[in-house]
């Protein structure tokens, strides 16, 4: 049996196609890791609580509440949306949730993985793909609230509810690249993580999650170039039925996305050797 | 499987590491920038950094065993860590060929909250291995960590041990080319240490190992040749023994006595004719004199020779030779003669216990005090030597 050789030294004089290849080999050779590593994050969670899986409704309904509250009573404002404003806020908030999850998922991964990562030599890929399996269990059931809202409110079945998972990928898929590329200097810099948080908390109030865009005015040309924007709108669309405004945005969002994710899972596999160093020293 | 390949080859490997935070934090920063360029050119001491390791060179084959010593801070872990392929080396290059295994941390991917069970699979699927190859042993991994009863218990409620019982259970399933040791054996109770030294010697027919450790008897007892590092550079590689020799004089103590307890008794002087011996001992007067404030009969005088890591090679003691001694008001003289004494070469330092004997009372205990040293023309694995005959 001819034995695998490994060189560690300086340069990293590998083509970048072949570590390309040894990246995605590392992130989908790692099934079994990162699926071991989502169930034990999932069952130790909600093991030491009587509720236990209800909490995942909880939340989402909880934060939903407080817009529909808000609204009833009158004390925000709010322009028509066009369909029943409780399954709107609940759609609006499921994918932002859904995008901010996954831009925060690959940093809370690695963080919460120093202690082996510096004792241990493991695909570090598998903590990218076991943070993308707990956004999906996460975000299923959030999907399943939302299929019963959509029903209870009366707005009905569209054969475009069926399209809506992809939109939740694409939402995934999107963050989890941003979340890569931030990752690295925000392990370093405890700034860098909070400053992204500080952003992103702002960065809901010019994205339509829980009122629409603007007839007109500085807003709306805002919203519109606003990358997120599209993903919420085309994701709401699909699953209420209407036609999707911004599907080509949407599209080459999409593409993008797919194509830049693995630049970014190259750059966090030759970034992880420097923050080993960096934090274990 | 060739008998003597070369599994890992290690050539002028350094490492530079930052002694600011902040400094080093930036550096990171500037570190991640230049990876991506490919970073070529050579790399020399920035502000604040110092080589963690410097020009390391050394070759294992199949079936070698490599201790690793030195003081602490002298480079091994980074040294391990560069093996592991955790982080980069800052220049040279490391080949190694094979499946490379580590015991550098033992439960690794442990939840508290979950079973016994369940973690074996977190540790198992971390240290690389595929569920069916879980399933098939995870018998044999509860049977090795001899838990069997607590299995299904969170592993929050076992003991320190217990929990390394299992993570070594899992480990011990890994069936390396290269196995990377740190020190994770001292832990544990005897039966169970045994059991991982066997493991592991088991281990050695079909890999090679390197081995970081403080304790020489390991070394001696397990490694095939050794290397003692100082300030990130090899200092001594080779035989055990003169790289061991090699470490004591970088950890030289010195002929310091320590007092542990004292109680109406002062050692007054303690005195041997001769230091150093070529050979074995013979007719060796030690000359004792002890300050005594009380007037007391029956009392034990023993005498410990202890190796230069304070623990007893060998002792002697009044009571044994049913010898009466007792303290008087005053200077009291006692002379103790070594008839014969055969120990390996090395540093011993004699050690002194006073006790009553029917009083139960510790009047005097120091330790460390004159060392003697012994050279031979070996140098053996055990500090006593047995004197007798070999008849063919």
């Amino acid at each position: 049996m001819q034995l695998e050789t490994r060189v560690y030294q300086k340069e990293n004089n590998l083509k970048i196609g072949k570590l390309l290849k040894a990246s995605a080999r590392d992130f989908f050779g790692s099934h079994f890791l990162a699926k071991q590593l989502a169930t034990r994050d999932i069952t130790s969670q909600y093991r030491q609580s009587y509720l236990g899986i209800l909490w995942a409704f909880i939340a989402p309904i909880s934060s939903a509440f407080v817009w529909i509250f808000l609204s009833a009573t009158g004390t925000v404002n709010l322009s028509d949306t066009g369909v029943p404003y409780p399954v709107f806020v609940f759609s609006g908030t499921l994918i932002w949730s859904i995008i901010i999850e996954s831009i925060n998922s690959p940093t809370s991964n690695t963080n919460a993985a120093r202690g082996i990562m510096t004792k241990i030599n493991f695909p570090k890929e598998a903590l990218i793909l076991s943070g993308i399996y707990k956004i999906l269990f996460n975000s299923s059931i959030k999907i399943i609230l939302l299929v019963i809202l959509i029903f209870a409110f009366g707005v009905g079945f569209h054969f475009s509810l069926l399209l809506f998972p992809f939109a939740i990928i694409a939402a995934i898929v999107f963050g989890t690249t941003i979340g890569l590329f931030l990752t690295p200097i925000s392990l370093i810099y405890t700034d860098i993580a909070r400053i992204i948080g500080m952003g992103l908390s702002l960065l809901m109030y010019i994205t339509p999650v829980v009122y629409t865009i603007p007839k007109e005015g500085l807003m709306k040309t805002v919203m519109e170039l606003n990358p997120f924007t599209s993903l919420i709108l085309t994701a709401r669309d699909l699953a209420l039925g209407n036609t999707p405004e911004y599907l080509s945005y949407f599209c080459g969002i999409f593409i993008a996305s797919v194509s830049v994710f693995f630049i970014g899972l190259l750059f966090y596999r030759i970034s992880i050797p420097i923050i080993v160093e960096r934090l274990s020293a | 499987m060739k008998e003597d390949e070369v599994l890992v080859k290690v050539e002028g490997l350094s490492k530079k590491f930052c002694k600011d935070l902040k400094t080093s934090l930036w550096y990171g920063v500037k570190d991640l920038v230049s990876n991506i360029k490919g970073n070529k050119n050579e790399r020399l001491l920035r502000d604040k950094e110092f080589w963690a390791v410097k020009d390391v060179n050394f070759e294992l084959r199949r079936g070698e065993c490599l201790g690793l010593i030195g003081h602490n801070g002298a480079g091994k872990s980074t040294l391990l860590k560069i093996l592991n392929g955790l982080i980069n080396p800052d220049a040279g290059k490391i080949t190694i060929n094979g499946r490379v295994g580590a015991l550098i941390e033992l439960g690794a991917g442990f939840n508290p909250i979950l079973s016994g069970r369940e973690n074996i699979y977190n540790n198992g699927a971390v240290l690389g291995f595929t569920r069916k190859e879980i399933d098939a042993k995870v018998e044999e991994i509860i049977d090795f960590s001899e838990i069997r009863e607590f299995i299904d218990m969170p592993v929050q409620n076992y003991s320190s041990g217990m929990k390394v019982r299992l993570g070594f259970a899992v480990a011990a399933q890994m069936e390396p080319d290269v196995l990377i040791i740190d020190e994770v054996l001292a832990v544990g109770d005897v039966s169970f240490r045994a059991k991982c030294y066997d493991r592991i010697s088991e281990l050695m027919k079909s890999c090679c190992i390197i081995l970081v450790t403080h304790s020489m008897p390991q070394v001696s007892k397990i490694c095939t040749t050794s290397i003692l590092m100082h300030k990130g550079q090899i200092k001594a590689h080779g035989n055990n023994g003169n790289v061991i020799e090699a470490y004591y004089d970088d950890n030289y103590i010195e002929d310091k006595p320590t007092l542990i307890h004292s109680e109406d008794c002062v050692l007054e002087y303690f005195r041997t004719k001769e230091k150093v011996f070529n050979g074995q001992i013979k007719n060796l007067e030690v000359d004792i004199s002890i300050l005594s404030e009380i007037e007391t009969d029956d009392i034990d005088i023993s005498i410990f020779l202890m190796s230069r890591e304070l623990i007893p090679v060998c002792q002697t003691s009044s009571k044994f030779f049913n010898k009466k001694i007792a303290l008087h008001k005053g200077v009291n003289s006692v002379k103790f003669i070594i008839d014969e004494l055969y120990l390996n070469t090395g540093i011993y330092k004699f050690s002194i216990t006073i006790e009553g004997i029917n009083t139960n009372k510790i009047y005097l205990w120091m330790q460390n005090l004159n060392s003697i040293q012994v050279f031979n023309q070996f140098t053996l694995v055990s500090p006593i030597i047995i004197k007798g005959k070999f008849i063919c």
